[in-house]
Formats: structure tokens, sequence, C-alpha cells
């Protein structure tokens, strides 16, 4: 090894804690890019390849009952490469060991195996056999969550018969990525599940020999979507179709491409933050440095060792920590992101959920790293090279201090001398103490964005699990009931409160601007069900009119007081109008409100009822059930109750998890902001503290002098963190809001108090390291030193 | 005096004989002037002076003469605000960066008042970091020995007492056979013993090198061991004279 490379070599060990620290943060910056890429591509190719395997479609048509020589005809559209026809129904459940009702889907599929269209995957047991209708394949969350495997059997009440069904193959289907009950957001994998089930049985039970409910279709390359659409339209508007609709509104997609979205925002933010904070810290160190080695520069110099030489010697002070870091990353980020792709595990169903680690992530990375390493450390690299040979060799003159704010006359002998050589410090080099306050906001940010999400989904629990609904179960009925059903409810035992909604599917238009909505009439606002927007406000229903969500009334250009279009596409199909009353800032989904009553007229009908929403006697809750399972009007019922609880359960572990990654790294930046900066405090005064140590100052008095720079700039650097925090938690919540949902900007007292102390914590400790070195400072050494 | 060839005509090279009655060194009108802090120095006024080859100088002044300014310059550390300097006839005053580093690292052997070391690279290390450059240097461990440290190979500086370091440094600068050695205060950091020490290793190196050799002091005792000796003050030349009879470092007495 060369001698000027044993010097790099033996230097980078000497300031090992320093380098450390920019190695960590370059190792924060690449493991959460590296990571987060690969979980992205990971999950979009994942996503890919289960749907090509099994033959996700592209269209989903859904009818009341259509004749299945419609197969035929549809498969002759343009455009059309395949077709599959399906009978689905949503049955109640007996499951043992559970109170309630759960609700199956039954999916059909064709007696005798062949490819069909959103195929099944069989993790367990075997597919169904022809000629035994009472065989079933579940989906695999649900078998797991009521520890149900093949082999076992479970009753369920088909078209107001009981029967007894057979498992005999645990499935997952491309369909049911999310599984979560038809008109909810949150998976209850424990009362709600897919079931598969012989075409020839289900036709039977339902009723529905040579007619089907559910078409699929998958488009031929270079069709367009919308033509096919606009056609399956015309076809089956008679047989109560609500309009086909593509991949992007199918529910379990659009959330996993929502998922995926979110992912890539996180790619783009933390990242930058770790490099910006990389640049500043190498900025830093290095011109130290150089600053420090003044003397060794110039006999580099006079010894001959040209500009470059010198230059890259210094260079090599910012790349070695640099590649240390992008080793380490990478390592991590691959890390991180198995166990990032074992959490959506959990989430979604994956036939197969691949983890792809790709060399293009992390030499981008990598060389974004080094790009930014080279950038960081281009001042001081260039002072080494332009400092003149001559001037090296003498001292650096003394700094220039300036009478600054404290100075004045009134406040001067106010201010105890320690403090005065802090703030005067901190003047002189405002630039520098800017950023330093800059960097350890952002350590502050990055907490506080995190438990930002933490906050607002604990919001968006209390919003729509607590605040909006006071019911609890929500009964929901097979097809639309007359209004007469109230009385047959009202009169079960157990029964203590009861209300109901109609949910009529319609298009909206305004304009040119078109959307297939439905509109749900509610008996009151102020009863079981309630509106409440994203901030918990409270609204009342208007008697008339309508209530759009606010994001529904910004798709379709609606204010209040506009007179909308609406097609009803059951029923009458009537064509009628109607006035926005008001929006609401809703969390979850797109919504339309009226009152029941204001429904039913604009429908032109007596009125129908698709829901009903109950309070009940817990005491008689278990008979209640009983009756319900019996009832061949149910299809289900929704517990929001047990879905909070095992929203709750799948959400803590992840949110634990982030919180825990996201505390991690901000700690990490701001221990390798405040220790290069008391480090480097510590260098550049040595000699001024070790002279104040001989002329009589105890160890406490030259530790704050030291250690007061830095504590001053963290105390600045919170309130402009927390700021920080709130924009950037405001970009994350505009980033990531979508049509499925929006996040509440809410920030609780804790997440702020978390994240001063995390960071005045890792102050102290950062600052008691340094400490340490200033107990052990040989104080005859250091004035004999040359400066 | 032969016309001055350009810098750039004979970029690299520098002839290693000349004839004796011409200089090494050929300075004539050197000024320069320099900003600390917020004060304005005149460091040197108008200085013209030449060196031969061989010869012993010691450049006697007192601290804020202008001597180690001079030495700067001649040494291509630093540049004049006016005036040339001319090496074998060639103007280092007009050489551009690459040239001037060239020159260094072929011509130069610098020795500093406070050894300026390495102190993270061993004995040994900080003489290589010269022979690892230099065209035709001698073994690192030669120049070692040639000051007397063949034992304190690996030893850092912080483990060398300042006068070891000094004749570390003193190595450093001869290994790489410089046709010019120049000494910046060598001994103002030692006592008395210790300085003659390295002063005697200066000699020795003079002697048996045959290397034009500038020591700058300010302490006038040491004059005694120089074939010429030329007194600054203010930023100029105030004496320059020859003695009749050069001492041997470990006759002198201060």
């Amino acid at each position: 090894m060369k001698p000027l490379q044993r010097k790099l070599w033996r230097e980078l060990l000497h300031l090992k804690g320093q380098m450390l620290a920019v190695a960590a943060v370059v190792a924060c910056g690449i493991s959460v890019f590296v990571s987060m890429s690969s979980v992205k591509y990971s999950l979009e190719a994942s996503r890919e390849r289960y749907y090509s395997r099994f033959r996700f479609a592209d269209i989903f048509v859904e009818v009341k009952r259509a004749p299945e020589f419609y197969r035929e005809m549809v498969s002759r559209i343009p455009g059309v490469a395949s077709v599959s026809t399906r009978i689905i129904a949503d049955v109640t459940l007996d499951v043992p060991g559970l109170d309630e009702p759960a609700t199956a889907r039954l999916v059909s599929i064709p007696e005798y195996r062949t490819p069909v269209l959103n195929d099944i995957f069989l993790k367990k047991g075997r597919y169904i056999e022809p000629g035994k209708p009472e065989e079933v394949i579940v989906s695999k969350p649900f078998l797991e969550a009521n520890h149900l495997a093949p082999g076992d059997h479970i009753s369920a009440v088909i078209n107001g018969r009981k029967k007894e069904l057979l498992i005999v193959g645990m499935g997952l289907s491309p369909e049911y990525i999310y599984e979560v009950q038809p008109g909810s957001f949150f998976p209850d994998k424990r009362r709600f599940g897919v079931f598969w089930m012989s075409r020839r049985a289900l036709e039977s039970a339902m009723n529905m020999s040579g007619a089907f409910n559910n078409m699929s279709l998958t488009l031929a390359h270079g069709a367009s979507e919308k033509d096919v659409i606009m056609q399956l339209d015309n076809l089956f508007r008679r047989y109560g179709s609500l309009g086909a609709y593509g991949r992007s509104e199918q529910l379990s997609d659009r959330f996993i491409v929502d998922e995926i979205k979110q992912v890539g925002i996180q790619i783009t933010f933390l990242p930058v933050v770790f490099l910006a904070v990389a640049v500043f810290l190498l900025n830093v160190v290095l011109r130290r440095l150089v600053a420090t080695q003044r003397d060794q520069i110039a006999v580099l110099k006079a010894m001959g060792y040209s500009n470059e030489d010198v230059g890259l010697h210094y260079l090599g002070f910012a790349l070695i920590p640099t590649a240390v870091g992008s080793v380490a990353g990478t390592l991590l980020g691959a890390w991180l992101g198995r166990g990032l792709m074992n959490i959506y595990g959990d989430f979604y169903n994956f036939a197969e959920l691949v983890y792809y680690f790709r060399f293009e992530d992390v030499a981008l990375s990598v060389l974004l790293s080094f790009g930014a390493a080279v950038f960081g450390a281009l001042g001081a690299v260039r002072k080494a090279v332009q400092l003149p040979p001559a001037e090296a060799m003498r001292p650096e003159s003394p700094a220039i201090y300036k009478p600054g704010f404290f100075d004045r006359e009134s406040l001067r002998n106010k201010i105890p001398v320690s403090l005065r050589i802090i703030v005067r410090n901190l003047e002189r080099r405002r630039w520098k103490a800017a950023m330093t306050v800059l960097m350890i906001s952002l350590a502050v940010a990055i907490l506080v964005a995190g438990r930002f999400t933490y906050d607002s989904t604990e919001r968006m629990v209390q919003v729509e699990f607590n605040g909006k609904h006071r019911e609890d179960v929500t009964v929901l009925f097979n097809t639309p009931m007359p209004p007469s059903v109230a009385y047959a409810i009202a009169s079960l035992d157990g029964v203590l409160e009861h209300e109901y909604y109609r949910e009529e599917s319609v298009k909206m238009s305004f304009g040119h601007r078109v959307r297939r909505q439905s509109i749900r009439g509610l008996q009151s606002s102020e009863g079981l069900q309630r509106l409440v927007d994203k901030n918990n406000r409270r609204l009342t229903l208007p008697q008339e009119g309508i209530v759009l969500t606010k994001m529904l009334a910004d798709i379709l250009g609606v204010r209040v007081g506009d007179r909308m279009q609406v097609d009803f596409l059951q029923g009458k199909q009537l064509h009628r109008e109607v006035v926005v009353s008001g929006t609401i800032d809703e969390i979850l989904g797109l919504s339309a409100y009226m009152n029941l009553g204001a429904l039913n007229r604009l429908a032109g009908d007596g009125g129908a009822l698709n829901a009903a929403y109950l309070r009940i006697d817990q005491a008689k809750a278990a008979s209640l059930y009983t009756t319900f399972k019996k009832m061949p009007g149910v299809a289900g019922i929704m517990m929001l109750k047990a879905m909070k609880e095992s929203f709750d359960e799948l959400i803590a572990q992840s949110m634990t998890t982030s919180t825990l990654i996201l505390t991690i790294f901000a700690c990490v930046l701001a221990f390798a902001v405040v220790y290069n900066g008391a480090r480097i405090s510590l260098s550049e005064r040595a000699r001024e503290l070790s002279s104040l140590r001989v002329l009589g100052m105890t160890e406490a008095e030259v530790s704050v002098i030291l250690l007061g720079e830095q504590a001053l700039l963290t105390i600045l650097a919170i309130p402009v963190g927390f700021l920080i925090g709130i924009g950037l938690s405001w970009l994350l919540a505009e980033g990531l809001s979508s049509e499925l949902y929006r996040l509440p900007l809410v920030f609780s007292a804790y997440n702020f108090f978390f994240a001063f102390m995390v960071i005045i914590i890792v102050s102290a400790l950062s600052g008691l390291l340094v400490r340490r070195r200033l107990v052990t400072l040989d104080l005859v050494e250091v004035l004999k030193t040359r400066e | 005096m032969p016309s001055s060839p350009t810098a750039a005509s004979d970029s690299h090279h520098y002839p290693a004989t000349v004839a004796p009655d011409e200089p090494v060194l050929n300075i004539s009108e050197l000024s320069k002037s320099y900003v600390m802090g917020e004060v304005q120095v005149d460091a040197l006024k108008s200085v013209s002076v030449k060196f031969y080859a061989g010869e012993l100088v010691v450049l006697l002044g007192a601290s804020g003469s202008g001597k180690s300014t001079l030495i700067n310059i001649i040494g291509g550390l630093d540049v004049p605000s006016s005036g040339k300097l001319f090496f074998h006839g060639r103007e280092i005053t007009a050489a551009t960066e690459a040239e001037l580093t060239a020159y260094r690292r072929r011509s130069i052997g610098f020795v500093f008042q406070f050894y300026n070391l390495i102190s993270s690279l061993t004995a040994l290390e900080n003489v290589q970091l010269v022979t690892e450059i230099a065209e035709h240097p001698m073994p690192a461990k030669e120049a070692l020995l040639l000051v007397g440290l063949g034992h304190r190979l690996d030893h850092f500086p912080a483990q060398l007492s300042g006068g070891e370091q000094q004749r570390v440094a003193i190595a450093r600068a001869i290994a790489k056979r410089p046709e010019l050695l120049l000494c910046d205060e060598p001994t103002g950091a030692l006592d008395f013993q210790t300085g003659k020490l390295v002063l005697d290793v200066i000699e020795k190196v003079n002697r048996e090198l045959g290397t034009t050799t500038l020591v700058i002091t300010h302490n006038a005792s040491i004059a005694g061991m120089a074939d010429r000796v030329v007194r600054l003050r203010s930023g100029e030349i105030v004496e320059d004279r020859k003695n009749l009879e050069r001492l041997s470092p470990s006759e002198l007495v201060w």
C-alpha cells in the first residue's frame, strides 16, 4: 500500500466515530431505497404473475340473471378474447364456535377442472369431484382464521335451505388478493370467506339452470376496454346490470394498486432526506479535516504531490465511508425488504409473493450515494486543492468575531460568559448553524411524519368504527325488501333500536362528467348511522337534495347548489335531476347520501330497504343470531366491533414495525448530526477549552461551552422539525389520498412528545460520548500543539 | 548572464550539472506582500541574490525579516508579488501550477521548523511518501540510516523525540536526492544538544551529497557552519558575506 493510502486508512480509523456516523446515514438511505424499490417491484411482479398465471379477467359484469347463450354473443364482440360465466351468491354460514352468522361468497367453478378465468390456486387438498354437490374449496384466510381444514364440514343456508358442505380444498384467487366483504373496507377473516362450489350444484340450489349472474372476460391485445364496456352495458342493462367495469374498479385490485403507489411515494421521500444529511455531514467533517491538516497539505505539496493527488486523497475520506454505508445499506435493505414482504403477505393473499432483490436498485442507490458523497466533499476537496502551499504553512488567521445581537450594552451583563461564547460562535457561522438546525429538524420531522400515519389511522378507526356507527350489527338483505320488513325485524326479541337504509345504483352526471355510484338513503343522520367527516365533525343530512363525499363532488365537478343528473340503473330506471345540498370530507371511499323519503320519491316507487342497522340486547344476541342464520332473506351480517378488532390486530403489527424502523432511522440521523457537530466543535476549540481548564474552569463549565452549542441547536431544531414534520405529513396525506381513502391530518400531543423525547435523549447521548473525550483531554499536549 | 529560456521550452527537465560560475538560483527584485487577518504585511522588498552549486548558505534574520517568505518562494510554495526567480536559468516565477509541482517533486527538499511529519505514518512511511513519487530516490531506509535513525523505522512521530522527528524530516527531504535542500529554522524547536545533532546531519548531507543547502535561522551562532551568510532585515538583504572558514556544527556554541 502506498504511504498516502496508509495515511488515509489510519486517519479514517482515527475518525471512526464520525465516519461510522456518515456510513450509518448512507446505509439508512440505501436500505430504504433498496428495500422499498424491491418491495414495489416484487408487489408489481407478483401481481402480474398471479394475474397472468390464473387468468385474472379484464372486465366484470354483474347481472341479476341472464341466459347462458349470451356467453356466445359476448365472445363475438370485437376485442373480446375469452369469456367465462359464473353464478355468485352470498349466503350465511354457521361456523363452529361463532355465535353470529358468517358470510360465504359462493362462486361457481366447473365440475370437471378446466382452465377458467379467475382460476383457483389450490393451496391444499384437492379439486371438487363431479357428482358431489356438497364439496367446496374455501379461501385460505377464512379457513386459517377459523382453524378449519380440508376434511371439515360447515353448514350454510343457501336459498333458505340449510346445507352441509364438505371442505375439500384450500384455495386462493387473483380476484380476492384483498379479501373483504362487499361494501366493506376492512377484512374480517373470521366472518367472510370465498367458497368455490360446483356450477351444477349452485345452478340447482339457486334455481339458475341455464343462466348466470356474473360474467368476466379478457380483452385481446390492443382492444379498447371502454368500447367493450359500452357494448356490454347495452346488452345487459335489461338483465339488471349495474354496468360493466374494468380492473381499475375491481376492489381487490384497487387496494393493491394503491399500496404499490404508497410504496412508490416512500421511495422518493426518505432516501432524499438521508442523502441530504449525508451531503451535509461529509461537507462539515471534511472541511474540518482539511482545516486541521493545512500543514500536512502544505508538506505534501512541498514534496511535489500534485493537486490531483491531494484532492483524491481527501475525496477518499468521503468515498470510503460511503462505500461502507452502501454495503451495509444493501444488506440491511435486502433484509428489510424481505421482512416487509412478509407483512404484505399478511394483508394480501397472493398465490406466491415472490421477493425480487434487484441489482438495478442497488446500483442506482449506490450511484446516487456516491454522487452525494462527491457533492458533499467537493467544497473541502476544492479547498485542499486550492490551498497555496505557503499559505498552508502559516497558521490559520484567528477567526473574526464581531459584536453580535447579544453584545448590546443592555444584554451584555446579563448573559454569562460561557453563553456568550456559545452564541458568538453560532452567530459567526450562521450558515453552518442554520444547516445543523435543519438537519436535526429533519430527524424530528421523520419522527413526526412517521407517527402521523399512526395518529391518522387511529382517527380513521375512531371515525369509521365509533363516530359514524352506533349499531351493533348490520343485517344485509339478499334482495331489496319492502318497507314492511321493518315490522318483522322490530318484533324480534332482543332488538333495542333499528334503522334501515336503501342503496340504489345510479349513473350520476354533471356536464360531460359521468360516474357510476350508489346512493344511500338514510332514515336519519342522528340515529344509529351518522355522517362524520375526517375531522370528526358531524353533519346533519338535509331532508331534500343529495350530499356527496367531497372527492366525489370534485370528480363530478359539482358544487353545493348545482343540479345534477341521476339515472337509476334498476327498478323503473328513471332519469331524474337532484340538487347537491352538501358535501362531506369523509375518510373512506366515495358516497352519496339522501334522506330515505327523498330517495324513495326520486326513484318513483313505494320504497325499498337493503339493510338494517340494529342495536341489540347482548344477553339475547345468541338467539337473535340463530334466527338470522335461518332467515332466507338475510345475506349476511356485518359486525363493526369484530371488524375493528381484526383491523386493529392487522394494523398493529405493521404500524409497530414501521414506527420502529422510522424511529431507528431518525435516531441515526439525529445522532450522526449532533455527534459530528460536537466532535468538530471539540477539534476546533480543544486549545481554547484546554486554556480555559488551565485557567481554572471546571470540567463541567468547559463541557457547557462545548456541548451548549449543540444543545442550543437541538432545542432550536425541535420546533422547526415539528413544522417540517407537519408539512411532510400533509404531503404524504395528499400523495396517498385516493378514491379508497383520504388520510386525515391529525397529530396527537403524544406524537410531538415522542419526537421531542427521542431527539433529546439521542442528543444527550451523543453529547455525553463527546464529553468523555473532553475529560481525557491532555491539557499540556493540546497547548503544545501548534495550531 | 545567459538569456533565460522560457519555462515552456523545457518544461520538466532541469540540468543537474552547470558551470561553477553559473548560479543554481538567480533571484532578482523579488517582492512579496500579503494580508493576514486584517493586516497587510510587506514580507519582501525587492530582494536580489544568487546561490551557487554545493554552497551551504545560512539565511540569518529575526522573526518577521522575510526569510521564510523567501525560502517558500524559492521552494515553489509561494509566488512573489513581483520580481523573478530563475532555477538553472529557467524562470520559476513564470511556471504553471503543474510545472511548480514537478519542480518541487524533482529538485527541492524541504525541512520545516515543526518537522511537519504526517502523524498517522511511521518514520519509514513518512520517507516513503517522497521515495514513492521521486524519480531516482535513495531507498527510504538508507535515508534514515544516513540521519542515524536506522533503529526507529517503524515508530510513529508521537513515539519520537523532537530531534528524531526533525531527522526523519531531513531524511524525507534528502531521500529524493534534491538539488536544493531548504531548511526553515530546523533547530528552532529543539534544545542545544539536539539542535547540533540535526545541524550535523545537514552538514553531512551537504558535504557528502553535494546538495546546495539553504538554512534559515534567527540564531547567529549557526552562521559559523556556512560557506556564506546572507542577513535579512525587514524584507531586505542587509549583508551578504563569505565565511573564510567553515566550522563543524560540533564547534558551534550558543
